[in-house]
């Protein structure tokens, strides 16, 4: 049985202008101790398919599943009691914006301690020290004396590890990871790329990263989903999707990549925008940007073909 | 920290001189003269005004006046009422407890409706809960006081019979002043039903005065809170798995009572306008009352004593809050 088994997920939200599909008929499958990553663009949906599995989207947001399991509970059928035990217990999850994250007014310690009291329990003394222990499984120096730091006494990438350290604290199965290193600098990435994938190994729990970034996936990923204004347009495994991409939109990000552009005077990009509300386009939603779109394209929405193993969304997979 | 409240008072020595020449320039600037007005209708002879502006000191240039009104100021003398002849500053300390206290209990009415309800504004935002708390927190906050207060005394006092129309305590008990606040004079009497009394006394008084910084309180409080309801830490709270509760009364309106905290100290300032019109209207023997009585009489001393006074009591409220605020904000530390 899969950890987390999602099917059909939609998530619309209410405008001033009618219901904004954000994310349609997305599937997501992880299994215990797996490493899954979901990539696109800004504006392509993978925060909010993560943010609806957490039950922390605002009011505005309309979700709905064919299937919702973890651990093979349904989690929209749980009360909110029941399901606030799953969250942050049994999954939590890491956000974009480490120095925002925390809660100016209270200590990194306390906003840890807060975390085990709610789903571990134990004596204030047992926590201190499971809280010390966590700030130096996370890498930071001197964890007696940042324990009593407040976060803006912290860098990003400190922030980042305590927003970590908070995350595993009660040694969770799923931990999600929404794009944690976009706000950091280019050294720090790589570091809190490495912790969260140790962590990941040592408390052997399943991962789902979502980014932006090919280069990332390609170093931590097993499983990739790639995504697009709100689709799903193709899952693979990561060494066949590094070596057969499968949809244009795919070929088209690998290609960006420096390491593949190989020596060419300009990186190649894919020109356009992710189109927002207003401006979809009919049939395929990828076509304007797609340099293989044909008229068929241009009128017909693609399926996934019934015998393709990636679910590659397209008329003519590559 | 220390360092922050001497620097502090330090910044309050000019402001507080200006205070001294506005108030002694004020009731000069207002036509009328307390020698003409203590005669009366029977009029003064000629020889006797200049005696007794002689005696006064009247009879020397303003800016010696002024001088020497500072001269006494800074050995805490504010000089000697025109109309009682007793020192200003008796006068005013034996008043003030009346107007603390019934500042002091508008204040905590004004807090203890106001947070919550902007609180339950913000979380129940744009529903018709929302709407009905602002609404009623704007009409408080448009009302005036003069008129608000009358139209309680005429319901509550007059209709109803519920409240006492003025004093601070009934004519049955007798409790003897220690500390000048009546609620806890009696309470220091062990005498219940005198307690009891004053509570009844001080009610409608104490929610005409805290209407306006009720509404003030709410609407901060709302805006606030649908701040820091947008914020990335509050999601993170989610995230946790915290109840609802704990997210909304420890993780945002922590955040948000940082700004709150700054208004309701700006309302003692309004608290103690207001309560000139407040004590006028309950008879209210406080020093909003006195102050209205020493300027109809033009009692120079007595009016530019009184306004030193509450604009230093002001004063040091704000500077109390400026520390208040680096207690809950701990991004500032002095």
């Amino acid at each position: 049985m899969a950890l987390l088994e999602i099917a059909g997920l939609d998530v619309r939200f209410r405008t001033t202008s009618g219901l904004f599909p954000a994310v349609e008929n997305a599937d997501i499958t992880i299994d215990k101790g797996e490493v899954l990553a979901i990539v696109g663009e800004s504006g392509s949906g993978k925060s909010v398919s993560m943010l609806a599995t957490m039950g922390l989207l605002p009011w505005t947001a309309q979700v709905s599943a064919e299937k919702m399991l973890f651990d093979g509970q349904e989690l929209r059928e749980l009360s909110s009691r029941q399901r606030r035990q799953i969250v942050g217990g049994e999954m939590s999850m890491i956000f974009q914006e480490p120095m925002s994250s925390l809660n100016p007014c209270f200590t990194v310690g306390t906003q840890i301690d807060e975390m085990l009291k709610q789903h571990r329990g134990g004596t204030r003394k047992e926590r201190k020290e499971r809280t010390l222990d966590l700030l130096a499984q996370v890498g930071i120096p001197d964890p007696r004396k940042r324990i009593d730091a407040y976060p803006h006494q912290l860098s990003g990438g400190m922030s980042q590890r305590v927003m970590i350290a908070m995350a595993i604290s009660c040694n969770p199965r799923l931990l999600i990871a929404d794009e944690p290193t976009t706000a950091l600098d280019v050294t720090i990435q790589a570091q809190i790329l490495d912790l969260l994938l140790q962590l990941q190994q040592e408390h052997d729990m399943a991962l789902i990263l979502i980014t932006h970034d090919m280069g990332v996936v390609a170093e931590t990923a097993q499983q990739v989903i790639v995504q697009y204004a709100g689709r799903q347009v193709e899952r693979q495994e990561v060494k066949a999707l590094f070596a057969h991409p499968r949809h244009p939109y795919t070929e088209a990000l690998l290609s960006a990549l420096p390491e593949r552009a190989g020596d060419q005077d300009r990186l190649p990009t894919i020109p356009g925008v992710v189109p927002g509300q207003h401006n979809r386009p009919s049939g395929c939603l990828f076509n304007p940007r797609c340099r293989y779109a044909t008229d068929h394209c241009r009128e017909v929405e693609p399926r996934p073909a019934s015998g393709d193993p990636a679910r590659t969304l397209c008329h003519y997979p590559l | 920290m220390f360092k922050f409240v001497l620097v502090k008072l330090a910044q309050l020595i000019p402001t507080f001189i200006g205070v001294t020449i506005v108030a002694f320039a004020f009731i000069r600037l207002l036509p009328g003269d307390p020698i003409l007005l203590m005669a009366g209708e029977r009029g003064i002879s000629p020889e006797r005004y200049a005696q007794l502006e002689a005696q006064l000191g009247f009879d020397r240039s303003p800016i010696i006046q002024y001088f020497d009104f500072l001269a006494n100021l800074v050995q805490g003398d504010l000089g000697t009422s025109l109309v009682t002849h007793a020192p200003v500053m008796e006068e005013f300390l034996s008043r003030f407890p009346a107007t603390v206290e019934l500042s002091a209990f508008a204040l905590a009415f004004a807090i203890i409706i106001g947070l919550p309800a902007g609180v339950i504004a913000a979380t129940r935002r744009g529903t018709s809960i929302d709407h009905t708390v602002m609404g009623i927190s704007l009409t408080g906050y448009s009302m005036p006081i003069f008129w608000w207060g009358l139209l309680l005394i005429m319901f509550f006092s007059s209709t109803l019979g519920w409240t006492p129309v003025s004093g601070r305590i009934s004519y049955l008990y007798f409790v003897d002043s220690v500390t000048g606040f009546m609620t806890i004079d009696t309470l220091l009497a062990g005498d219940w039903a005198a307690f009891l009394s004053a509570l009844h006394y001080l009610i409608l008084p104490a929610i005409v005065l805290g209407t306006i910084p009720m509404a003030v309180i709410a609407r901060q409080t709302r805006s606030s809170m649908l701040e820091v309801l947008g914020e990335d830490y509050v999601r993170t709270a989610r995230a946790k798995g915290l109840s609802n509760f704990r997210v909304i009364m420890v993780h945002t309106l922590r955040n948000a009572l940082i700004t709150v905290v700054t208004v309701i100290g700006l309302q003692v300032g309004v608290l103690l306008a207001g309560a000139i019109l407040t004590e006028t209207i309950f008879s209210w023997p406080g020093i909003g009352k006195w102050m209205i009585d020493a300027i109809s009489r033009r009692d120079y001393p007595a009016v530019q004593g009184g306004l030193v006074l509450i604009a230093f009591i002001v004063m040091i409220v704000n500077l109390l809050v400026d520390v208040a605020y680096g207690i809950i904000n701990p991004r500032i530390r002095y």
